[in-house]
């Protein structure tokens, strides 16, 4: 199959240049399908706490077939026969300006990591585009700690945020075709782990053995929004 | 059962869709041109989201391995069952050991093939849907080969001696198949308003041609560069089949149904539902335009499609009804096995 879209590199984690007039904005996406857009120019915990809550609380409104958290923004997929898209919208920014997030219960998840080496073909170059050893660039991806803001893209793929910010790099100019399921990536502000083998345009530093995805369980993904992810140094690879 | 004599990996095992996963990155996948698929289905009785076959590389040619009600449904493709042609749109028994041939279509880019009671492969995650790109669902989560053998589920209905056709043309909504260049009814999205004045003029005025890159996941378009008023970085966000991104290319991508899940390319536009199915119709090198329309018109339009669906299956169920078993007179040289509901499971 040909790969029309990189989806990693479509991922992007940045600055908005546009000002923002309203908050939120809700747009279409078709007749079927709505988008609330609360994102501000840096990525909010608390707004994407709102966004989760108010994912939950919509599953619940007869028409509404699916709830997709983004990155501090919200899509509604729903059938506009069933309810009236104008409708639903009204229900949507309600429930936007009237809900009380829940503290999420998310859990708290060790990831273990092979650094560096043919398993993370990319450290090397990166520590030295940071000016920092490779060991440094390992103790600071390990120690921070990370959430899971919303799961996409791919199957099982997860937006992790909380990423040491001096550990920031663009994606590579050109995308791979091709990189491996269970690498542990960074691209622009983000951290994730790729959960099948798919064209990515991030930075490859490690490798895990856990399984992000498996069709054949319920619920298919290993993590949910909320979950906290640290990351655990197995070995770092010459 | 029926067995795969010659076909192109891309041809698949598609239902109506996988959704309730797209919050764990799993996208819908599905019959391109779902109206279709359903279609095929009801003509024989089955549900309309029972799995067929998708059929995108031609030609596709079927051994019946049993007596079986099945049916096609592809805008104007040669049909033939052993020697005696066809028409598209149409359901008949086979006879076991009988041939079924779609041809390359003369217009359109896609065929279904229903068969009695629905393909019967395992659901994953309450669907039998083929996801390419992920590999999972259908028959082991690929496209089919020359050598494989599907089985179908018992059911479906007997169908009258000589088969029964539809008349697709209210299901179609007036568009005329092989129609150039292909209108598609959009809704803007997000950021429409944050492309040029001369850009939006430029993307409704310009026939669009579906370019190499087009298959389940989307097409790209050539055409000209589409301009926003000033560069967007956008978080990443949820995206439909018909959402259509402008990357930083300029160059429309038109997301259909093994689309990611999320992207981040700013979105001038949204091809509505009622009209995915025009592009599944369209191959490589046809020439798309857009013309905008309302949220009324958009709904208007998934209803019409429902109630053209809806008299498929009430019409073919008379026809079904008021008919015999399928008899003698469709293949005289042939022993006959009437087709019974009670067959034996393959």
């Amino acid at each position: 199959m040909l790969s029309i879209v990189d989806p990693v590199r479509q991922l992007r984690i940045g600055l908005r240049v546009a000002p923002r007039s309203e908050y939120p904005v809700i747009s279409m996406e078709g007749a079927g399908a709505v988008l609330l857009d609360a994102a501000d120019a840096v990525f909010s915990p608390q707004t994407q706490e709102r966004v989760w809550a108010v994912a939950k609380a919509l599953r619940q409104v007869p028409g509404v077939m699916e709830t997709v958290p983004g990155m501090n923004n919200l899509m509604i997929v729903f059938d506009p026969v069933a309810i009236a898209p104008e409708k639903l919208e009204r229900k949507l920014d309600a429930a936007w300006h009237n809900i009380v997030p829940d503290a999420v219960a998310g859990r708290e998840v060790e990831v273990p990591v092979r650094y560096g080496g043919a398993e993370g073909e990319d450290l090397a170059a990166l520590a030295e585009h940071f000016g920092m050893a490779p060991e440094e660039v390992v103790r600071r991806h390990s120690e921070a700690h990370y959430s899971v803001a919303a799961v996409g893209a791919m199957p099982g793929f997860v937006y992790l945020s909380g990423l040491d910010p001096s550990l920031a790099v663009p994606r590579r100019a050109v995308p791979r075709m091709k990189v491996e399921v269970g690498s542990v990536i960074i691209g622009g502000s983000q951290a994730g782990i790729m959960p099948v083998t798919a064209p990515s345009g991030w930075h490859i530093i490690g490798r895990t053995d856990i399984t992000l995805f498996d069709a054949s369980r319920e619920p298919p993904a290993a993590f949910l929004p909320g979950d906290r992810i640290r990351f655990r140094v197995e070995r770092i690879l010459p | 059962m029926i067995e795969i004599l010659s076909t192109g990996a891309v041809n698949s095992v598609q239902d109506l869709g996988r959704p309730g996963y797209l919050d764990v990155g799993v996208g819908w996948s599905g019959a391109m041109d779902a109206p279709a698929l359903s279609a095929a289905n009801l003509m024989i009785g089955n549900a309309p989201g029972a799995a067929g076959i998708e059929v995108s590389l031609f030609p596709f040619r079927v051994r019946f391995l049993r007596d079986a009600p099945f049916a096609v449904a592809c805008a104007d493709c040669p049909v033939t069952l052993g020697e005696r042609s066809l028409p598209s749109w149409w359901a008949e028994t086979a006879r076991a050991g009988e041939t079924l041939t779609l041809g390359l279509p003369r217009r359109g880019a896609r065929a279904y093939l229903a068969l009695a009671g629905g393909v019967d492969v395992p659901p994953v995650l309450g669907s039998r849907a083929t996801d390419l790109k992920s590999g999972f669902g259908g028959l082991e989560g690929r496209g089919l080969n020359r050598g494989d053998r599907i089985a179908f589920a018992e059911g479906g209905s007997k169908l009258p001696a000589g088969g029964i056709g539809v008349d697709p043309a209210a299901l179609r909504d007036g568009a005329a198949a092989g129609e150039s260049p292909i209108i598609l009814r959009v809704l803007p999205s997000a950021e429409h308003a944050a492309f040029t004045e001369a850009a939006l003029e430029t993307f409704y005025a310009t026939a669009w041609t579906v370019g190499n890159e087009a298959n389940r996941m989307g097409y790209r378009l050539n055409g000209p560069e589409l301009a926003l008023s000033q560069r967007l970085e956008l978080f990443s966000h949820g995206i439909m089949p018909g959402t259509v991104q402008v990357p930083p290319s300029g160059q429309p991508i038109i997301q259909l149904a093994e689309a990611n899940t999320c992207g981040g390319y700013p979105k001038i536009a949204n091809v509505i539902e009622a009209d995915l199915w025009r592009l599944a119709q369209a191959p490589v090198g046809a020439r798309l335009t857009f013309a905008r329309v309302d949220r009324h018109e958009a709904v208007a339009a998934i209803v019409r499609q429902r109630k053209a669906l809806a008299d498929i299956a009430a019409l073919t169920a008379l026809a079904r009804k008021d008919g015999v078993a399928p008899s003698v007179a469709a293949s005289p040289s042939k022993a006959q096995e009437p087709a019974h509901v009670g067959a034996e499971q393959e």
